[in-house]
């Protein structure tokens, strides 16, 4: 077990017939998760990589016992999808899809957890845990084949593979890692994804990556100050060169009216006493340090 | 998409508010007529969609239609902050009484509508919240609930109103607007900086700036036929990559930096900066990026004016390393060989096919991205 996923969680992929929803429902059915259905309105009653497609999500449920959904839905429609899922009971939805109008996601985000409903992304990775080989995502399988107790909570997609492979390699396991994803918006922010890792014993070292914009990284060091977060913590921040005002791929990545830079959130960060890593590649060593301590 | 003033004031002006009377202008006749109708004094703006056009001389004041025209003809083509002054608003000169500071915009943390009201303003927010963070006043609007009586009062109160005035009552219709503005047109940032009492004791917006989601453009084709016609801060390059499809952001180094995915891509413009360089540009391909993709990506750069030298760094999860490999060099083979170094991190899938790929067109592959890193900086270094 792990928090968010384990051995009963079951999966319903929405979207699960497009390119890119079949793609990685095949995925993760590989990686060991459990997907038990697939929704894509129209297309009830055909099978996906030998996976049931259902019209819509409240007889996926129903029919197939799903608790947790991944939405690969178009953007135009994806916000709809989240609100389906809630209404059909899931308790975690993970919202893969990019370039969802923020008006829309804030409604169904809002809508999602006063109905406590877990809800990762949207703009993101989705979460992987290698202990259980659950993955609700699209993360690289090949990179998460060595479980073990350090959990990696970040902003980013690519940035995450890259650093939980330098983890691996430098001798570390992965309890799980959540990509909170790159919008202003999201279900669980990197500070509540922290906490909520933080509160697994089987963790023993957290890994946040961050990336300019909002204030995410802020709120976290100042829960760490006040002890909270109970675990060894080492912190990388992309984006130290960002000029202000620009977005850096990411819709949530903006530097805009002189809040979100790199420095504010390197500054709260070290000021805490977490350690910041320079580069994505002296992440394994600062962990390694304060680890043995 | 930052909208212009003048199209922010058409907004405001379309909810109910009154703005100072206004004409947009394209051409130094046009200034004069404009300045002529509207009545002098009157004050020329230039529409660029930058923070801070007035200390870089985008403002000027007129006094007489002559005045206006011979001005115009200075502010036409000049450049503020790297865009080009291709249009100006002529408003009504306004002697004011007080100016305050009003805008709108989401709160990541709570997920919520957040208004910021000041009654100083004229100077931008982060100054406000520099020298004076007391005056600066946020009040919550839950999207769920909507905007509430409560909340205008209490925005209106701070601004300095007493109940039951007029001035009240134009001031509340304008946080009422704003929040609809927000709400009906998907944006991201409703601003009216200052918000002024002129002499005549009315409430108005001396400026006014809106900015709309990207994401939500698909609705509101009013908007995308404007951004079509005039693509204000969008510069060439990143016009060109947002058609291809990857996220593009011009820097002013000389190294050039092609990633996928945001954060690594920011991560290696970061390591670039770290040994020593300066990055020339953010380009992201994305994930699983085609080798027609990385052709694309590839060529910008080799057409690029600074960047000196090309950093490829490739996290590749699911992209596959032969495909990156075969992108550059079919960028290399359309360019006929060369023109610049190229450095490539490559990691991924089918890696073995795609070092000898890259072998084969001269091109070096690092195993580290670092070391890949400090070569790039010292091949733009001679």
């Amino acid at each position: 077990m792990t928090v968010l996923v384990g051995p009963n969680t079951k999966v319903v992929v929405q979207g699960a017939t497009g390119r890119e929803g079949s793609f990685h429902l095949q995925r993760m059915l590989e990686y060991g998760t459990k997907v038990v259905a697939g929704v894509t309105p129209g297309k009830g009653g055909t099978t996906v990589h030998g996976v049931s497609v259902y019209d819509t999500v409240e007889e996926a449920v129903r029919k197939e016992g799903a608790n947790a959904s991944v939405i690969f839905v178009p953007a135009k429609f994806a916000a709809d999808a989240l609100l389906e899922a809630v209404d059909a009971g899931v308790e975690l939805a993970v919202v893969i899809t990019e370039h969802i109008p923020v008006h829309d996601t804030l409604r169904a985000v809002n809508y999602a957890r006063a109905r406590g409903v877990t809800v990762i992304g949207p703009n993101c990775p989705g979460l992987v845990a290698p202990p259980v080989r659950v993955k609700l995502g699209i993360m690289p399988n090949n990179v998460y084949q060595t479980p073990g107790k350090i959990a990696v909570v970040s902003r980013s997609g690519t940035l995450t593979y890259e650093i939980s492979y330098q983890l691996i390699r430098a001798g570390f396991g992965i309890n799980i890692a959540i990509g909170v994803g790159g919008d202003p918006i999201v279900g669980l922010d990197l500070m509540e994804a922290t906490l909520k890792v933080a509160s697994d014993p089987e963790v023993e070292g957290i890994v946040v990556i961050g990336e300019v914009g909002g204030d995410a990284e802020e709120r976290l060091a100042r829960l760490y100050a006040e002890g909270v977060v109970n675990k060894p913590l080492v912190a990388y921040v992309a984006g130290r060169t960002a000029p202000p005002g620009k977005r850096m791929g990411h819709a949530g990545a903006i530097v805009m009216l002189g809040s979100g830079d790199a420095k504010s959130k390197i500054e709260a960060f070290t000021s805490v006493g977490i350690p910041v890593a320079e580069t994505p590649f002296e992440v394994p060593q600062l962990l390694a340090k304060l680890l043995k301590k | 998409m930052k909208l212009h003033e003048y199209e922010a004031k058409e907004l405001f002006s379309k909810y109910g508010v009154k703005i100072p009377p206004g004409k947009l202008a394209l051409t130094p006749e046009e200034v004069y007529k404009a300045a002529k109708e509207i009545g002098t004094p009157v004050v020329l703006k230039a529409q660029v969609v930058v923070a801070g056009r007035g200390k870089a001389g985008g403002i000027k004041v007129a006094n007489s239609p002559e005045e206006a025209y011979e001005l115009s003809k200075k502010m036409f083509g000049m450049n503020i902050k790297g865009l080009t002054v291709k249009k100006l608003y002529v408003t009504k000169y306004l002697e004011v009484e007080r100016e305050m500071y009003l805008s709108l915009i989401i709160d990541r943390a709570t997920r919520r509508y957040l208004f910021l009201a000041s009654p100083v303003g004229g100077m931008d927010i982060e100054e406000i919240a520099r020298t004076s963070p007391e005056k600066i006043k946020r009040v919550y609007v839950d999207p769920s609930v909507g905007l509430r009586d409560y909340h205008v009062r209490s925005i209106v109160s701070w601004l300095g109103f007493k109940p039951g005035t007029q001035q009240w009552q134009q001031a509340a219709s304008i946080v009422q607007a704003m929040y609809r503005i927000m709400v009906e047109y998907d944006a991201e940032l409703v601003e009216s900086n200052p918000l002024a009492v002129s002499k005549e004791g009315d409430v108005i917006p001396i400026d006014a700036r809106i900015i709309v989601d990207d994401n939500a453009l698909f609705k509101h084709p009013d908007l995308e036929k404007a951004l079509e016609e005039d693509p204000r801060d969008v510069t060439e390059f990143e016009a060109y990559a947002k058609r291809i499809g990857f996220h593009y952001v011009e820097l002013d180094g000389d190294v050039g930096i092609i990633g996928n995915g945001a954060g690594l891509t920011m991560a290696t413009m970061d390591l670039v900066y770290h040994f020593g360089g300066r990055p020339a540009n953010f380009l992201d391909i994305g994930g699983g990026a085609s080798r027609e993709v990385v052709k694309e990506a590839v060529k910008v750069l080799l057409n690029h004016p600074r960047a000196k030298v090309i950093f490829i760094n490739i996290f590749g999860g699911i992209t596959r390393a032969d495909e990156v490999a075969l992108g550059i060099k079919d960028a290399l083979a359309e360019a006929g060989g060369a023109a610049k170094k190229i450095v490539v991190r490559l990691k991924g899938t089918n890696e073995e096919l795609g070092r000898a790929i890259l072998a084969e067109v001269g091109v070096p592959l690092f195993e580290s991205a670092e070391e890949a890193a400090k070569k790039a900086v010292e091949l733009a270094r001679l």
